[in-house]
């Protein structure tokens, strides 16, 4: 009953402040059909340029096809941060981020079905990516490899595990590494890991506050980045500045996109939200994905931007890790292995 | 007193005066290095990056339809948060100044919140308390009224951030000036309203100007708290400051720059009203 009473307090106020409107899903749906569109796309840090370029083709696809204009609206951030904001109700039609877990915990708090993951091809990630260094102009430190990293005197950028899916994967990759090298020992493979983050001065809460941490304010010798994000770096601020060096062995790292049901029903979106997910799979999608460096699916695509993307050993996080859910659990949630390593 | 003598003390009070003047151009130099460094050179840095590229580049960066929508948020919340911060200002001011009463102290102290908690605290409550797994979430939702992630969440956590300026501004103000002129207006004959309006308005102007200026400006500038609740989605729910962190983050300096020229410029405006108020308000105490 008092509940009720604030409640009904709250909500007087809030009419009076900004007077919203309340339409119901099925004013939306009708309307829809004849005024423009818009479409909210949740993503994580580095795809900012592939979505703005991506959009603009949708769009132009979809008003070709359809009739009807679209407008998209991206929200940037830490992937865990972003999928955190959709927990807490910002209003994403479509999720594009780094990892499957981001979503799953979108799932978990009941937002969109528990099996997404299977509704796309290619367990729903139209495109991959793994994870380079990027070092200063002629490699003063000599980083060829995870095993330079732990070096004394050697300053690694990257972002926060909690927050960042790039830097969970950054993680991974370190981890799978060291069990390569240890015949699967987790206690050495645990001892590498929290030797690499003792040379880590400062963790960013995303993958793009890294590279401008990096790049930018001039701070570490070298970055554990997306490989699509270190391309990104050298291509907009100077080649003469930094080089990737490719490791010995990385993580295949698989960025899944799927539709937000719960929103989608309610604002009526979900037919240009499934088409909008589908456009990625397409040769053009595909063909913008590779612009921007990111791996793509489609053999004919892979094939014609080869020269682009260097062969590296890539390990699963199926494999290694058992997936999502495991290496999440063990690794990064509270009290997790993470927590153990890195104490500030 | 002998020549001598005059002679010597003379020679030492010119000493002391010279060491004197050698300190306070000691003093005045650290001073102005200071300013130099922390203020003067920031804002040179800002407007010399943003124009770097040209005017015209400067022009469009401020002009395109995300940077003209962030501007248009930034003074819709402004505009709410300012005159809703004005009113509630004055009737606490007033109710704390001119009455006594119990718990007057709490009530204080909790004007002063805002200014104690760290802004980030201050978002994360508004998500706490209207986000989807909140408190009131779920009603909200079954209303399908939208707080934070929007404009309402954005303006709450304004008010919520600038609400002690025009109060703290006042307190002392109506403090000071007592209760005796108000008291006089009511027995000659003036109601409630003739009193505020021709007595107790007339006297706070210039300092309730002054509340409303620092409201404005922290208003316009506010990032932390707004960052939290906002969601980040371009060209709807990014207010100036949050657009100049996604311009940076997105390697287009000149534009984060031209923004943040923008809000360097809006500072600068509220600096040279605020010494004008400032002025008023002094010249018309020492009358």
């Amino acid at each position: 009953m008092k509940k009720g009473w604030i409640s009904l307090l709250v909500m007087i106020f809030l009419f009076g402040v900004v007077g919203c409107s309340s339409e119901t899903a099925k004013q939306n749906e009708k309307a829809n059909k004849t005024k423009e569109i818009e479409l909210l796309n949740v993503s994580y840090d580095p795809t900012r340029e592939l979505y703005e370029e991506f959009n603009k083709r949708f769009a132009a696809d979809w008003e070709e096809k359809t009739g009807q204009k679209v407008n998209i609206k991206q929200s940037h951030g830490g992937s865990g941060k972003q999928s955190r904001s959709v927990i807490d109700g910002l209003e994403a039609d479509v999720v594009t981020l780094a990892l499957a877990y981001d979503i799953d915990a979108i799932a978990q708090a009941g937002k969109l079905s528990e099996n997404w993951q299977q509704e796309l091809e290619d367990n729903s990630s139209p495109y991959t990516s793994t994870i380079v260094f990027l070092v200063r102009k002629g490699n003063p430190k000599e980083i060829k490899d995870w095993d330079d990293l732990v070096n004394s005197g050697v300053e690694v950028i990257t972002p926060n595990p909690k927050t960042s899916g790039g830097a969970r994967w950054n993680y991974l990759a370190a981890w799978g590494y060291a069990l390569k090298q240890n015949n699967g020992d987790e206690q050495k493979a645990q001892e590498f890991v929290t030797k690499l983050f003792k040379n880590v001065p400062v963790l960013d809460s995303g993958a793009r506050g890294s590279t401008t941490t990096f790049v930018e304010r001039g701070i570490g010798d070298v970055l554990i980045a997306w490989e699509n994000e270190a391309f990104l770096a050298i291509n907009e601020l100077g080649k003469d500045k930094f080089e990737i060096v490719v490791p010995s062995i990385s993580i295949l790292a698989e960025p899944p996109v799927t539709v937000v049901d719960k929103v989608t029903d309610k604002r009526g979106t979900s037919e240009v939200a499934k088409a909008y997910l589908d456009y990625l799979y397409t040769d053009e999608g595909q063909e913008i994905a590779a612009k921007n460096y990111y791996r793509p699916r489609s053999q004919k695509v892979a094939e014609k931007y080869a020269d682009q993307f260097p062969s590296i050993e890539l390990m699963s996080i199926d494999d290694q890790f058992g997936g999502w859910k495991e290496a999440q659990k063990t690794h990064f949630d509270d009290g997790g292995v993470f927590d153990q390593i890195y104490k500030p | 007193m002998s020549a001598k003598k005059y002679e010597e003390r003379n020679e030492k009070s010119r000493e002391g005066r010279r060491s004197h003047l050698l300190r306070k151009w000691m003093l005045i130099g650290v001073a102005l290095t200071f300013l130099g460094l922390f203020i003067f050179l920031p804002l040179i840095v800002v407007f010399s990056e943003a124009t770097s590229k040209g005017f015209e580049l400067y022009l469009l960066a401020l002009t395109e339809p995300d940077a003209l929508s962030a501007i248009k948020l930034t003074l819709i919340t402004a505009a709410i948060a300012v005159p809703l911060n004005t009113v509630f200002g004055v009737l606490a001011a007033w109710a704390i100044a001119k009455f006594e009463f119990k718990g007057k102290n709490i009530l204080i102290t909790l004007i002063d919140i805002p200014f104690a908690v760290s802004p980030v605290i201050a978002g994360l409550v508004f998500v706490l308390l209207f986000g989807s797994q909140g408190l009131l979430g779920p009603f909200l939702e079954a209303n399908n009224i939208k707080v934070i992630f929007g404009i309402p969440g954005i303006v709450l956590a304004t008010v919520f951030i600038t609400f002690p300026f025009v109060v703290r501004e006042l307190i002392p103000i109506m403090q000071e000036q007592g209760t005796d002129e108000e008291e006089a207006a009511l027995t000659l004959g003036a109601n409630g309203w003739q009193m505020f309006f021709r007595v107790t308005l007339p006297n706070i102007k210039w300092g309730l100007l002054y509340g409303m200026i620092l409201c404005n400006a922290r208003a316009m500038g506010e990032f932390g708290a707004v960052s939290v609740v906002s969601g980040h989605i371009r060209g709807l729910t990014n207010t100036l400051p949050l657009h100049v962190e996604i311009l940076y983050n997105e390697y287009n300096f000149t534009a984060a720059f031209a923004v943040a020229s923008l809000l360097a410029l809006l500072a600068l405006v509220t600096l040279v009203i605020k010494s004008f108020v400032e002025w008023r308000s002094e010249k018309l105490r020492s009358e």
